[in-house]
């Protein structure tokens, strides 16, 4: 059901799912940075990736986790799983 | 950009620096005298070891000690070299069958550290093709392993079953002939909790998964002959590799891991912390091998265990807030403010009493522990000096205000 979503609507969704561990109400941009800017740490941030898999039905390998600071990088990795489906 | 490697750690050195300094502090105490296997001599005064992991407090046991001695002073106090070269004295392969026998398994293969068994075999197991799937509390050097392998690394909720299931049906589904690891712990040792390994083995065979648990809190503790919680648990048939260490119930150091699949013995040939780096010492090897012997044979599992309820339910009905149930021969009290966590350990110090204070990222939930490994040589009289301590030190702290006075009395 997610696989024409795009990247926008995948992005509001990941919202979503942070927002229950932005204790702060930081607003969320593309552009947030999850440890800077959101104030998560590497454990916040493994338990955000297992609820997208779980939300979107994809694996995201823990190694991929480096490359992927910003919440706008989340949807699009979320994205290109998806479309490889 | 800086120059500077230490840079990235200035947040973590500003912290460090802000603990009290001196006896307070809980990264800079050392134990000046070792009396027995649960007092030391600390700050100039006896005290009792609360938080070490000599569950069953072999570290003194007369028969250990014996051999130790005469492998120190037949072998030498090392070895120079690794498994693979000049470090394998019959001695090691002797300590290799009583894991065989101890395990009642085909293989068996000894590392240097509990920590280099978990890297060596997680990373050398599952190569770039295969999965690697770990419970999300899972102890540092299974994160490592994953870390140091070539896998691709999926984490579930601890100890769910159904979730494990969606990961593994998810990886099935995508790639239905990929090598799948899911590395489970006996026992889990923040909070001393066990794995429901029956249902997490079924649902792991019924994706073809192998299995590993980690029995480094478990082994000697559970089961009927002190295997862990896969024997308490019954499900030994179904486990594919069990990795443990002799730095806990075993009472040295040193690491393990037993299996009955056939091809294992080809891991002398490629795991590379196996081979690069030295063997256990001749007295060390000497000492693990006594032990298990006893530890086999021992009555000491219900004492422990009991030893834990005493101070678990002492602490529970004082009115703290519990992290364990006393399942396990861990206790520990959650404490709400890590500041308040620091004084409260170095509090205990002062009193005499040596807990560990576990912080996060180590302990799940973010929590602050207070936390005690119970041993079955701890008394009657240490377990209540500890639960005065506590007492004295959680009201002073204004943790146990709202408490029944009867208890305090
Ligand atoms: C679950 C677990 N695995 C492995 C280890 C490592 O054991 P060792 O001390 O032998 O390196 C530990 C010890 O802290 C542990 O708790």
């Amino acid at each position: 059901m997610y696989m024409t979503q795009t990247v926008d609507e995948i992005f509001e969704q990941i919202c979503k799912i942070i927002a229950p561990f932005n204790k702060k109400n930081i607003p969320i941009t593309k552009d947030s940075l999850f440890s800077v800017d959101l104030e998560l740490d590497s454990l916040n941030v493994m338990d955000i990736l297992s609820e997208i898999e779980d939300e979107f039905d994809i694996t995201v390998p823990l190694n991929m986790l480096p490359d992927m600071e910003t919440v706008g990088q989340f949807a699009e990795t979320v994205k290109q799983l998806l479309s490889e489906q | 950009m800086t120059f500077d490697l230490f840079e990235k750690f200035d947040p973590i050195l500003n912290d460090y620096n802000s603990l009290p300094k001196g006896a307070g502090n809980p990264f800079t105490v050392s134990m000046e005298q070792v009396l027995s296997p649960t007092t030391a001599i600390i700050n100039g005064r006896e005290t009792i070891l609360a938080g070490t992991n000599n569950y069953m407090g072999m570290t003194f046991n007369q028969e250990c000690m014996d051999a130790a001695q005469e492998a120190l002073l037949t072998l030498g106090t090392g070895t120079t070299g690794s498994r693979m070269l000049n470090g394998t004295y019959n001695s090691h392969k002797k300590l290799e069958d009583t894991l065989r026998e101890f395990y009642d398994t085909k293989h068996a293969i000894v590392f240097s550290t509990g920590y280099q068994a978990n890297l060596g075999i997680i990373a050398t197991l599952a190569g770039p093709k295969d999965y690697v799937v770990i419970d999300a509390d899972s102890h540092a050097s299974i994160y490592d392993g994953c870390a140091m392998g070539n896998a691709t690394v999926v984490r579930f909720k601890h100890n769910d079953a159904h979730n494990l299931d969606k990961k593994l049906a998810r990886i099935r589904k995508n790639d239905p002939q990929a090598g799948i690891l899911v590395v489970l712990e006996g026992v889990y040792s923040m909070l001393g909790d066990q794995a429901p390994l029956k249902e997490l083995t079924r649902i792991s065979k019924a994706h073809n998964a192998f299995v590993l648990v980690d029995e480094a809190h478990s082994i000697g503790v559970f089961g009927e002959t002190g295997r862990g919680v896969a024997q308490e648990q019954g499900v030994e048939d179904q486990i594919d590799f069990i990795v443990g260490t002799f730095s806990k119930s075993v009472g040295t150091i040193g690491g393990y891991c037993v299996s009955n699949n056939p091809k294992f013995e080809v891991l002398r040939l490629v795991c590379r912390p196996y081979i690069f780096t030295a063997s256990l010492p001749p007295s060390v090897v000497a000492s693990a091998t006594k032990a298990l012997e006893l530890i086999a044979n021992s009555n000491l599992r219900a004492k422990l265990l009991s030893n834990s309820r005493r101070l678990n339910n002492g602490l529970s009905q004082a009115g703290f807030e519990m992290g364990t149930t006393g399942e396990s021969p861990i206790a520990a009290i959650i404490i709400a403010e890590q500041n308040t966590a620091i004084t409260f350990w170095g509090e205990m110090i002062k009193e005499g009493v040596y807990v560990n204070l576990a912080l996060p990222p180590a302990t799940p939930k973010k929590l602050n522990l207070m936390r005690c490994s119970l041993s079955a040589a701890h008394s009657l009289e240490q377990i209540d000096f500890m639960l005065e301590k506590f007492i004295l030190v959680g009201t002073k702290l204004g943790l146990l205000q709202d408490m029944p006075k009867r208890v305090l009395a």
